[in-house]
């Protein structure tokens, strides 16, 4: 079972959406949704070492939903795109998916 | 602001062509038309899921009502809200048919009580809010087309009291300066 890490953000809302999200997909591919570790990032130094480009920000197995190159590590709000095209502050399910699929 | 209270006058620098907009409540003026006042911003996902929606409600209601949006974040911790940065956008897009305000200092921002973005603020022609909240019920889904504001729009419109008068904000926090 890869380590799957949410990391948020107090100024954004979109935590738990994200959250409930990944536990969906979680169990969609029989892996534990209770398994998530929840990591508050709290000062621009934070996101700095953790190299956090916006909330949320899930890792899976350290490897990242939705990537973005050149991204500058800060406390902001993420912006996902969805597969269909929309703007998003979550990412798609379906990203989740690619990611827990490949690291397991 | 509570809903019927008069809102603070402002002039603020626009993105496009480097005028500035105002928004002066005036009662005795026969020109005048309700003014949606935005707080939004380039960064937040929320601001851009609701973005496309706020200016189909400017195209519409044109020459009935009129949106300013204005930007309040603090450039300095969120490079992407900076002037230039909004500016950058407005061009890309080819103009946009509502005002995109600088509110540099937050005042603004303060004297309305914006708490996130996007944040509307629906003002009758004499200044007296009028409604206060989210474009809609579901930034996800843009079929919503900002139904609340609009409803507001046409109930003030057509003197009546908007129903609801007041939702939830629901966006990213104003990122207030240090």
């Amino acid at each position: 079972m890869p380590e799957v890490e949410l990391l948020w953000w107090e100024g954004c809302p979109s935590t738990e959406k994200a959250l409930a999200t990944l536990r969906d997909v979680l169990a969609e591919e029989g892996l534990d949704p209770d398994s998530v570790v929840q990591r508050k990032v709290r000062t621009d130094g934070e996101a700095e070492s953790e190299g956090f480009i916006g909330s949320p920000t899930i890792r899976i197995g350290g490897v990242e939903v939705a990537p973005v190159e050149n991204e500058p590590a800060g406390l902001t709000c993420r912006v996902y795109r969805l597969r269909d095209g929309r703007m998003s502050p979550a990412p798609d399910p379906e990203d989740i998916r690619e990611v827990i699929r490949r690291v397991t | 602001m509570k809903i019927g209270d008069v809102a603070p006058a402002f002039e603020l620098p626009a993105a496009e062509g480097g005028t500035a907009a105002t928004f002066s409540p005036d009662e005795d003026r026969t020109d005048a038309v309700p003014t949606a006042v935005v707080f939004t911003c380039n960064h937040c996902p929320y601001a851009l899921a609701w973005h496309d929606r706020l200016l189909a409600v400017a195209r519409d209601y044109e020459g009935r009502a009129r949106v300013l949006l204005v930007n309040p974040n603090d450039a300095e911790r969120y490079p992407r809200d900076s002037f230039d940065a909004m500016k950058e956008r407005v061009e890309a897009d080819g103009g946009w048919p509502a005002p995109y305000l600088r509110d540099e200092s937050q005042e603004v921002a303060r004297a309305y009580g914006a708490e996130k973005t996007p944040d509307v603020f629906l003002l009758e022609t004499d200044g007296r809010l009028r409604y206060r909240g989210a474009p809609d019920a579901d930034y996800e889904d843009p079929s919503q087309d900002a139904a609340w504001l609009r409803d507001a729009l046409d109930a003030v419109l057509a003197g009546r009291d908007p129903q609801p008068a007041e939702t939830d904000p629901v966006g990213c926090s104003v990122k207030w300066s240090r």
